[in-house]
């Protein structure tokens, strides 16, 4: 069994020896110019005000790295199960060339799950790379930062997966966009604390993954992180990772097992 | 190409300023054939181009509720002190001008051009690639448009519209789309795969981020400022918080001059690359 | 300006397309007259596609000259599409569609009035036998069901030229007869027809004039009985051996022909008289498994063109 989702993985690994060039510079290239803008940049106008202080970490550019990373792996995992996974079904039909072989339906999923977890710690490795760069990674467990982010990527790639599997066409992801993953970006925790929310849209704030993705690596890379609430944001991701995948694999099965 | 002495089925070449002038002024019926083709197709979809709205709001309010706390206020371009809100909401109208348009110019247009080859059966009839290039350009602007429009009228009801030279932000939001639309659709002329468009992408994400969009041109060293002051939505973010705030001089004209010299020269190199990549 | 019914339609000379280094049309001559149907035969590659995207003004000349209706492509190219109907090889529909709008927006892209093209589009529709399905998306109509709307699409402007590039590939036997009566009605009205076929049948019944085309050249010209007599014998006798005998076989029988043709699964003798050949191969012991006697096709003069060599 695992073999057989070691297959899968092998090809979507191969398929990206073709494509590598283009999304390592941007997974490169896009935190760097998100810190340079809005850590550095506007950074500069939240220090000046003397709101900069009160934040986390001290300074709106330590503030808003680590959670970028969060929100950058939220952001990998989106992409990555929507259009690959209509594509692998409808347009390229990879899934329905690996069923042709031994492969089984729950390898194919294994497999380009794994595959994603794979991305996601790629992607993040290089954004933790970045914030080193601009020094915005104080202590050692900033490492810790990494699996994190990769959980809080798959928090949401495992769902979208299932949902994506379950669509006709392309047309229901920019709204997933629009109305989930952005709002998301903008609201959770990344760019200031949910504090600042009106009092009746923190609760919803709570709900949302990303929020959790982002206070764990937030405390997790200030060296803050204490276990009780570390260990309830780890629970709250992989609840969601996991029940991704009981839908995805539930999904996969209605769509590709005819 | 080849040496033939026929080497295109287009009409004759006219002048640079037939070729490449808005269909309106043309008359360009043939042209307006393609954005009538959009609207059927959207007919059905419109709850995607609705969508798309909300997502320069939600910047917007994001904004308004967060950063604009944290930031409080800035000098605005005419030496005014103004709400953080303020600053940026101009810029975001701006920018979401450009996404809109290179995001249809680009993405949308590759698609048709590679996969739908829809224009393989539009060019077996009278519309001509130079039409094709300007009806998908005006539909581009349209849509634009339209965003345009409610951004600036949720911008007044938030009050955060300070002049009536704002009435002006339309007519400049639909340049900045043409300026965008037109480079964006000659860029795409020379994609050749999906993965190309991620450089798209890479050139689009620093424009948003250093046009002078989330803090004003003077937080860069000087040195900084002169290459900010070289790209193009720069002119459209000043130009439209020059507007918005009432602060208009005559470098307004220099921003506008910018974008329309941009949007030409997109145009004649798109209405040529198509010519080539069409008429095989 | 009305053009001079007596010019042709199409008249090309030294026509050439260049793709690079390829030569796929190398400088063909060949006139179309008004109310004419005109054929291209040829095998796979042999630059049919190429001549006929020359004439829809889709693609401009390597070399050579060419005049549509009295005009010329690099400078009228509007006017001539304008009259224009053009059923490509691959299909190229609007997916993002359904069936009438199609029909709808093509008839839009010609500048016809909304009011002309709804009445169309009833007939045509019922002539592609399309109208329960007028109002669903393209994308999953079948092969043939798509390459019908094509075909009834090319109509919606009533063309005075019709270029049809293998228009009946993929339809069934029924859609393809039905095709033909409606194309034989369009001829009776004075509609030229040009088009490209793997077909023979095809072929023989519509056109009454064909070139048959070979490496971007013009291999031969004529109507279907011309060509027949000209290129290929009365009767045809087509003998089966065991596999793999073929070859060997053919060497046996020289003399009985005026030409063999070695195909994988058969001999094909070219000759007056059948049975006496037939007899012929009898007398000299040789026992085909099957035997059969017929009268000379385009695909024999086909064969005999574009085919392998022959032995003999
Ligand atoms: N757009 C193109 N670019 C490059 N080469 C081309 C192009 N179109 C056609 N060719 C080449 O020109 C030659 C003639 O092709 P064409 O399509 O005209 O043949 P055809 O007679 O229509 O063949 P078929 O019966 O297979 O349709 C081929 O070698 C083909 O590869
Ligand atoms: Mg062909």
């Amino acid at each position: 069994m695992a073999s057989a989702a070691l297959r899968s993985l092998e090809y979507w690994a191969y398929q990206y020896r073709r494509t590598w060039r283009g999304t390592i510079a941007s997974s490169f290239l896009s935190p760097v110019l998100y810190m340079a803008a809005m850590g550095l940049g506007l950074g500069s106008l939240v220090d000046r005000s003397g709101h900069g202080a009160s934040l986390a970490g001290g300074g709106y550019l330590a503030f808003l790295a680590p959670g970028l990373l969060a929100a950058t792996a939220m952001q990998t995992a989106a992409t990555e199960a929507t259009w690959p996974v209509m594509g692998a079904i409808k347009w390229v039909r990879t899934y329905h060339a690996m069923l042709a072989t031994p492969l089984r339906v729950v390898d194919v999923l294994a497999g380009h799950l794994a595959w994603m977890a794979l991305r996601l710690l790629l992607v993040s490795a290089i954004f933790l790379g970045v914030m080193a760069a601009f020094g915005t990674t104080p202590s050692p467990w900033a490492l810790a930062a990494l699996p994190a982010a990769a959980l809080t990527g798959m928090a949401f790639a495992a769902p979208i997966t299932a949902f994506a599997a379950t669509r006709e066409n392309d047309a229901g992801f920019s709204a997933l966009f629009r109305f989930g993953i952005i709002p998301m970006f903008l609201f959770s925790g990344t760019f200031f604390p949910i504090g600042q929310l009106p009092a009746p849209l923190r609760p919803v704030a709570w709900v949302t993954p990303l929020w959790h993705g982002v206070a764990l690596c937030r405390a997790l890379d200030l060296g803050t992180a204490t276990a009780g609430p570390a260990l309830g944001h780890v629970a709250y991701l992989g609840a969601w990772a996991a029940a991704g995948t009981v839908l995805a694999r539930r999904a996969f099965h209605h769509r590709l097992a005819r | 190409m080849s040496t033939a002495p026929q080497v295109t089925t287009r009409p004759p070449r006219g002048t640079l300023v037939a070729r490449v002038l808005p269909p309106a002024l043309l008359g360009g019926r043939r042209a307006g054939r393609l954005v009538e083709r959009n609207l059927l197709v959207y007919r059905r979809t419109w709850i995607v181009i609705a969508s798309g709205f909300f997502e320069p709001l939600f910047y917007l309010l994001s904004i308004g509720v967060g950063i604009g706390k944290l930031v409080g206020t800035v000098t605005g371009p005419g030496g005014q002190v103004i709400s953080y809100t303020a600053f940026v909401a101009p810029a975001l109208l701006a920018s979401s001008a450009m996404n809109g348009a290179i995001y249809d110019a680009t993405f949308n247009i590759f698609h048709k051009l590679k996969f739908a080859k829809i224009y393989d059966a539009v060019l077996a009839t009278p519309v001509g690639v130079t039409d094709v290039a300007l009806g998908e350009i005006s539909w581009a602007l349209i849509r634009g448009t339209i965003y345009s429009a409610v951004f600036l009228l949720v911008m007044a009801v938030l009050g955060l519209v300070g002049s009536v030279w704002a009435l002006l932000v339309l007519p400049v939001a639909v340049l900045i789309g043409f300026a965008f639309a037109a480079v964006g659709m000659a860029a795409t002329s020379y994609m050749r795969s999906w993965q190309d468009f991620d450089f798209v992408q890479l050139a689009v994400l620093p424009l948003f981020l250093f046009s002078a969009t989330f803090y004003p041109l003077t937080t860069y060293p000087p040195a900084l400022q002169v290459i900010v002051q070289l790209t193009p939505l720069y002119h459209g973010v000043a130009l439209v918080r020059a507007l918005d705030t009432g602060a208009v001089g005559p470098g307004a004209l220099v921003h506008v001059l910018y974008l329309a010299v941009m949007g030409v020269a997109g145009l004649a190199v798109t209405s040529r690359r198509l010519g080539h990549l069409l008429l095989r | 300006m009305p053009s001079d019914p007596a010019e042709p339609l199409i008249w090309a000379r030294g026509l050439c397309k260049r793709f690079g280094d390829l030569v796929a049309v190398d400088g063909i001559d060949f006139e179309v007259g008004r109310g004419e149907a005109f054929g291209f035969l040829g095998p796979n590659g042999a630059g049919k596609s190429s001549a006929m995207r020359m004439v829809a003004c889709l693609s401009p000349l390597s070399g050579g000259s060419l005049r549509i209706l009295g005009l010329d492509p690099a400078r009228d190219g509007v006017r001539i599409r304008s009259r224009l109907g053009l059923v490509p090889q691959d299909d190229t529909l609007d997916l993002e569609l359904t069936v009438r709008e199609n029909l709808y927006i093509y008839g839009r892209y010609f500048d016809l009035p909304r009011k002309v093209i709804r009445e169309r589009a009833d007939q045509l529709l019922a002539f592609a036998q399309l109208t329960e399905r007028a109002d669903d998306k393209v994308e999953p109509l079948s092969g043939g069901m798509k390459r019908r709307l094509t075909i009834a699409r090319a109509l919606i402007n009533e063309p005075e030229l019709l270029l049809l590039d293998e228009p009946t590939t993929g339809l069934d036997p029924q859609a393809r007869h039905l095709l033909w009566d409606r194309l034989w009605r369009l001829k009776q009205q004075g509609v030229t027809l040009v088009l490209t076929t793997h077909y023979m049948d095809e072929a023989e019944q519509l056109c009454d004039r064909l070139v048959v085309m070979d490496k971007g050249r013009i291999a031969a010209e004529g109507t279907p009985r011309q060509l027949i007599e000209q290129w290929s014998t009365k009767e045809v006798l087509e003998l089966r051996f065991g596999p793999g005998e073929h070859e060997a076989l053919a060497a046996k029988l020289g003399g009985l022909a005026e030409r063999i043709e070695v195909l994988p699964d058969r001999l094909l003798l070219y000759v007056e008289d059948g049975d006496e050949a037939l007899a012929g191969t009898h007398r000299r012991g040789l026992r085909p498994d099957s035997a059969l006697v017929r009268r000379s096709t385009l695909e024999d003069v086909f064969l005999r063109l574009t085919g392998r060599r022959l032995v003999d």
